[in-house]
């Protein structure tokens, strides 16, 4: 392309995007998230989920035009994070703040939601204590311990375990779903015999499995990250004879992802997870959600981050109607609180109280339907809360 | 070293000559101050490029003078940071006093780790420095109950500079703060190098079976510049915790020590300002092309790297010296 076609091109891009800037006004929606690094997939499914809601309702809301801008933390950079939130205030004046797949990056960029009053919404970041850090904070994801408290209770209550074993990713996650299983199942009568703490990098579960077999409990609790984990101790656990119906297996969703459970096979059969959303859930809102995030994703499926950015947008989309496009971050604040839902996960609201999610929580066990493995809904949890928040310091 | 010879019989001389102000430097901190009325929205990016200059500067020292090639001075970094924040948490949020006692820590540390450096040389330098900064790494991890682990400290709260100058969302306070750190940190580090231990180091680092044999003891030497350079990292981590009141175990980590490296080659190595502009460099094109394509910037990080290496092998200051005619 030569200089002048080049300049030309770009003064007519220039013109056309002025053009429509001018024909409304637009409100900008700043989207930090780990667009790179090792959180990238995570970064890249939760922002399908928000093209997905902004495809099927399109970008106009309550007579603005809404602008998406996309930074990149480059995996879980707490000062990258406030940075690009500051910058995203100060430079690109944007109204709103979304996104934030990791804590550390949501609390990082607390403060300026604080200082700037603009709405933040999280739209991953499941540690319990990130509501508590801004007023203008809202989440739309899920908490570890809301999901794995409730478990705790319900394995004990339901489905009659009264000893089990905790094995878990020795990281702050992983600490959290270890101490609100723990405190569920306690509390409900049950007892933790033993508990362990495999690495979060590689881990070679063989011998913390080994160690899991000679307590030999009633049911064995697990937590690791997603990813190639799940099949390699779902191996392991096989080639130790450690499997259901002999062993409970319970867990949270991740482990029995349908691509975990595709690499996991037979021996995934008969584990039990607790999580807030099931992708084969029969609903005709998950079916159509999963068919048109499959139809723009190369069929690739949406996972937890999906629902949470899709459910982020709704939230974002409701907020400014009920505001008449006012984006005051205290306005929309008050217009998110106590805010409800039916989402492709299920019935949701905003806890007024707290900023956080209240869901149903889904237990499900691993069955064999026309010869695929996949989870089953064996029961509901609805109106589930975080049990932690008020209860800190 | 013919240099030497040639324009004057004195060394001492020599060094006063070589450590004259010149008229490119007095400009570019000018031009530092730039950013302040040209670019306000940019001061919170600005001041990130100005510690992370300042890292690139403590790395200069051990590696481009001293020669030893570290793969992870995140961990003096991470330290600083670290030590800042707690700091911080436990009450003490003034920023200054915050800031010497953490590079007087990671100094400490520094001091420390140097008998085990100056023990080792060539790969098996890079492998005890990687594996120092992934042990300070894991530490960290391990010791949740003091660092907050993966989510990061909490409760870090930073008083305003001087008690009168708040840390704003424009950055102002911070690029300020940060800028007086790069230069007070420059400005050792060049009334270092202009010295006779200086001299020394280029020795070391040009030669280091030879520096015995003219009576100078390399370890003492190295040892001292390793823990230099440890405090001024320490302080540029914990310019950072002051200056975003968040720390997270991402200030140890390899990908830190890593980046910092490649700022240094494409600045280029063993002149103070290489350290500068490639941090320059690098967090502007970062912040540019990832504004561009969030996805896939590093992928031009590695075109631009691969470019300056093949274009200019001595770093952009290194090609732009050449240029220029003069020699190092």
């Amino acid at each position: 392309m030569s200089g002048k076609t080049l300049a030309a091109a770009v003064f007519g891009i220039g013109l056309a995007w002025s053009a429509a800037a001018s024909a409304q006004e637009t409100l900008k929606v700043g989207v930090i998230l780990p667009f790179s690094g090792p959180f990238a997939d995570a970064g890249a499914q939760l922002d399908a989920g928000i093209k997905l809601y902004m495809q099927q309702n399109g970008d106009e809301v309550a007579g603005k035009k809404i602008e998406i801008i996309r930074k990149d933390t480059g995996g879980p950079a707490p000062d990258v994070a406030k940075r690009l939130a500051q910058e995203l205030v100060v430079r690109d004046e944007v109204d709103i703040l979304a996104g934030f797949a990791l804590t550390p990056e949501a609390l990082g960029a607390a403060d300026v939601a604080t200082e700037a009053k603009k709405l933040m919404v999280v739209m991953n970041a499941a540690t319990s204590v990130v509501t508590e850090k801004s007023p203008y904070i809202v989440r739309t994801s899920l908490t570890i311990p809301q999901v794995n408290y409730a478990f705790g209770k319900w394995a004990f209550e339901k489905s009659g375990v009264k000893e089990a074993y905790t094995l878990v990713a020795d990281y702050g996650p992983g600490h959290d779903a270890e101490s609100s299983f723990a405190k569920g199942f306690t509390e409900a009568g049950g007892k933790i015999v033993g508990a362990d703490k495999t690495p979060v990098a590689n881990p070679d579960f063989s011998a913390f499995v080994q160690r899991v077999k000679d307590a030999s409990p009633e049911a064995v609790y697990i937590f690791i990250p997603g990813g190639a984990q799940p099949a390699a101790i779902g191996k392991a656990l096989a080639e130790r004879g450690l499997t259901p119906p002999a062993t409970k297996i319970l867990a949270q969703g991740e482990l029995t992802h349908p691509e975990a459970l595709e690499s996991m096979g037979d021996t995934a059969k008969g584990i039990i997870t607790a999580f807030h959303y099931t992708l084969e859930r029969d609903d005709p809102l998950n079916t159509e959600f999963v068919k048109a995030y499959r139809d723009a994703n190369g069929g690739r499926s949406p996972d937890l981050f999906s629902i949470g950015g899709y459910d982020g947008m709704h939230l974002i989309y409701e907020a400014l109607k009920k505001t008449n496009g006012d984006a005051a971050g205290d306005a929309l604040v008050e217009a998110a609180k106590g805010m409800s839902w039916t989402s492709p996960r299920g019935p949701m609201s905003i806890d007024p109280e707290t900023r956080d999610t209240i869901q149903t929580i889904y237990i499900r066990e691993v069955q064999e339907v026309d010869g695929k493995l996949q989870n089953v809904i064996v029961e509901e949890i609805p109106d589930v809360k975080d049990p932690l928040h008020g209860q800190a310091k | 070293m013919s240099e030497i010879a040639r324009n004057s019989p004195d060394p001492r001389l020599w060094l006063k000559q070589r450590s004259r102000w010149s008229i490119v430097e007095i400009a570019f901190w000018l031009a530092a101050l730039l950013p302040f009325f040209l670019f306000p929205a940019y001061l919170t990016l600005a001041s990130q490029i100005a510690i992370a200059a300042l890292f690139a500067v403590s790395v200069d020292l051990v590696l481009g003078y001293a020669g030893i090639v570290t793969l992870g001075h995140a961990m003096f970094f991470g330290l600083g940071a670290y030590a800042a924040g707690l700091i911080s948490k436990a009450g003490w949020g003034e920023p200054l006093s915050g800031l010497v006692m953490a590079g007087v820590f990671a100094g400490l540390v520094g001091y420390v780790a140097s008998f085990i450096i100056v023990r080792v040389q060539h790969l098996a330098l890079i492998m005890i420095t990687l594996g120092l900064g992934i042990l300070s790494y894991e530490l960290a991890n391990a010791m949740s109950w003091l660092t907050g682990g993966t989510d990061g400290l909490q409760g870090v709260d930073t008083w305003p500079l001087f008690g009168a100058f708040e840390f704003d969302l424009w950055g102002k306070t911070a690029y300020s703060y940060a800028l007086a750190g790069l230069f007070i940190g420059v400005m050792v580090c060049r009334r270092m190098v202009h010295s006779s231990f200086g001299l020394a180091l280029r020795g070391i680092r040009e030669n280091v079976r030879r520096m015995p044999a003219i009576g100078s003891d390399y370890r003492a030497h190295l040892q001292t510049v390793y823990a230099i350079s440890a405090a001024i990292a320490g302080a540029a981590g914990a310019l950072l915790t002051q200056t975003t009141d968040t720390v997270s175990l991402d200030v140890l980590s390899f990908q830190r020590s890593a980046d910092v490296v490649v700022m240094l080659i494409l600045g280029g190595t063993g002149r103070l300002y290489g350290g500068i502009v490639g941090a320059i460099i690098f967090l502007v094109a970062r912040d540019q092309l990832a504004g561009i394509n969030p996805q896939y910037w590093y992928f031009w990080i590695g075109v631009l790297l691969m470019v300056v290496v093949l274009v200019m092998p001595s770093g952009i200051l290194g090609g732009l010296a050449r240029l220029a005619g003069k020699r190092d």
